[in-house]
């Protein structure tokens, strides 16, 4: 194992669950290439091969695009995230790129104290490693179920 | 009629109001189980095109009836309970699937692929002890068929004789509707499923609801998707239960009621840094770049843009329901398209930026009415009656689900 881009890899998904948790959705984009894709899907859309996903970005400006709208478009109630992930398995693919799967799990808490599980899954990535921090090529969330509750706003 | 039910009166004023305990009683819920969902109407199954192949099945509900949908060893589509005739055990316990035989895994009774039980377990005995009496008849309680018609590809059943055809069940003008997006064979795209903690009347309320589109939705009006000054309109069919809603977006006058009034939706100055996602082709060829449908009770067709889905309405409970989302394209889809569609796919479902707030505003209702079942809401935009409109300022498909409702309900 490479402990130094295991460190690494999981020092970005920590930065990465931190930002979101701490709603800084601002800093989100930056955490991905200039081109890099973002998406959410089930477990049974992966594994049928079937394309549709619940958010789907193949650029940082589509990324911001959405944190812009859910700052001063979409409505939603007053909520949180807390992220944990965990078992990240890092390989490295070439000089400049590692691949990572985590498992990742999601709890929502409302304005209103009600809290839940709202998401499992795991967190499929393509790293881009380079002198600066490393960031996401791809990142694909695939959730174990194939329902949402209620509505999915902040990014997972 | 029930004692609960008589102590419940519809309001005076008629289709005009909509009283809360509509959306909370238990009562009324066992009811709509027993008159809807099993009476005379169609339930919508799924596309033809998730079951493509000789053998294939899937699990999905009508009303809250488990039922299972068959591809028969003659192609024909097949619907029947998902319940045992020996003691009702789920017979299918996966979502989709491909058999040559269905086998309750509980004491392994064997049915075809149209849902007659051909074989019992032991039904003699063994070693000619045991087994039923000759005159036993298992087949007394055999799960129950539906009467099946696909309408352009799209799956319905019923399981009423008393249920007009579908064409006629919806009415032409939206047939017509049904027509124009599922003009080609379809190709699957995925899915989802989106809860909602609220009654399914609620949301099938909320898509028939023209008027709440461009005001609850920013993302529409911002980007002059949807706003009520462009031409469109509203078609109500069949006895009031089905609709079509349209927008033709090429056609907007840039008008600005909204500005004048100052409603929150009109807030300007925002813009997308990746606009390509709206790019979209009129493929249809008709101008229409918006259509939401519905049939009563529980179906939804969506063109926005290209994003294609249905929507099936699922009914858990007085309080929850599940939305199930199937997007899809058409077979002859290049590959510039299918990304287009997936793209666009980003502004529907339970993250769209056009749809997301319609998870949580019929649950602003189910819980913002929880201690006024005695009180009404307030169904007066566009008038009092049922009619087709010109204009989406109207409440007029939302009456018209309550005309429908009531007539199956007797109520």
């Amino acid at each position: 194992m490479d402990a130094e881009l295991q460190l690494a890899v999981e020092n970005l998904l920590a930065r990465y669950v931190h930002a979101i948790d701490d709603d800084r959705l601002e800093d989100w984009p930056g955490f991905f290439t200039e081109k890099g894709r973002y998406r959410v899907t089930t477990a049974e859309n992966y594994e049928r091969g079937l394309p549709l996903s619940i958010i789907y970005a193949d650029s940082r400006a589509m990324l911001a695009d959405r944190v812009s709208a859910l700052r001063h478009a979409n409505i939603y109630e007053a909520q949180r995230y807390r992220h944990v992930v965990s078992s990240t398995l890092v390989e490295r693919v070439d000089v400049d790129t590692a691949r990572a799967i985590s498992n990742v799990q999601v709890l929502r808490v409302m304005h209103s104290g009600e809290s839940m599980v709202f998401a499992s899954g795991r967190y499929l990535d393509r790293i881009r490693l380079n002198d600066k921090d490393p960031c996401f090529e791809e990142k694909v969330v695939v959730l174990d179920s194939r329902a949402i509750d209620t509505l999915l706003a902040i990014p997972l | 009629m029930s004692a609960v039910t008589e102590s419940r009166a519809w309001p005076a004023e008629g289709l005009a109001r909509v009283p809360y305990w509509i959306y909370q009683d238990e009562t009324i819920y066992a009811r709509e189980q027993e008159r809807i969902y099993r009476g005379d109407t169609w339930n919508f199954l799924g596309l033809e095109a998730e079951l493509p192949d000789k053998g294939d099945f899937k699990t999905t509900f009508a009303g809250e009836m488990p039922v299972v949908v068959t591809r028969d060893e003659s192609g024909a589509i097949r619907c029947f309970e998902n319940r045992c005739a020996h003691r009702g055990a789920l017979l299918c316990l996966k979502d989709r699937g491909n058999v040559k035989e269905i086998v309750c895994v509980y004491h392994n009774w064997t049915y075809d692929l149209r849902g007659n039980l051909t074989a019992v377990a032991f039904r003699r005995g063994v070693q000619g002890k045991g087994g039923m009496p000759a005159d036993a008849e298992p087949e007394s309680q055999a799960p129950r068929k539906f009467r099946v018609e696909i309408f352009c590809g799209l799956i319905f059943a019923t399981l009423s004789d008393k249920t007009p055809p579908v064409e006629r069940y919806v009415g032409p003008e939206v047939a017509v509707r049904i027509r124009r997006v599922m003009k080609e064979p379809v190709k699957i795209l995925g899915g989802y499923t989106q809860v909602l903690q609220s009654n399914w009347k609620l949301y099938f309320e909320n898509v028939k609801d023209t008027y709440h589109a461009s005001l609850l939705h920013l993302f529409f009006s911002t980007f002059r998707l949807n706003r009520l000054e462009q031409r469109g309109g509203v078609v109500v069919g069949g006895e009031g239960g089905s609709h079509a809603s349209f927008t033709m977006m090429k056609s907007d006058q840039s008008g600005d009621e909204y500005e004048k009034a100052g409603m929150r939706s009109a807030s300007g100055g925002y813009a997308l840094q990746a606009p390509q996602m709206l790019e979209s082709v009129d493929e249809i060829g008709d101008g229409v770049t918006l259509q939401i449908l519905t049939v009563f009770p529980g179906f939804v067709l969506q063109q926005i843009m290209n994003c294609l889905a249905v929507r099936q309405v699922l009914p858990k409970g007085v309080g929850r329901t599940e939305l199930v989302w199937t997007a899809f394209g058409y077979a002859s889809d290049d590959e510039k398209m299918a990304e287009l569609r997936l793209k666009q796919s980003n502004l529907v479902g339970p993250a769209g930026y056009i749809s997301l707030e319609d998870g949580a505003a019929t649950g602003f209702v189910q819980r913002g009415a929880a201690g006024a079942s005695e009180r009404s809401s307030f169904v007066e935009m566009g008038g009092r009656t049922v009619e087709s409109n010109e204009s989406r300022v109207t409440e007029t498909s939302v009456r018209g689900l309550w005309q429908q409702y009531r007539r199956h309900m007797g109520l």
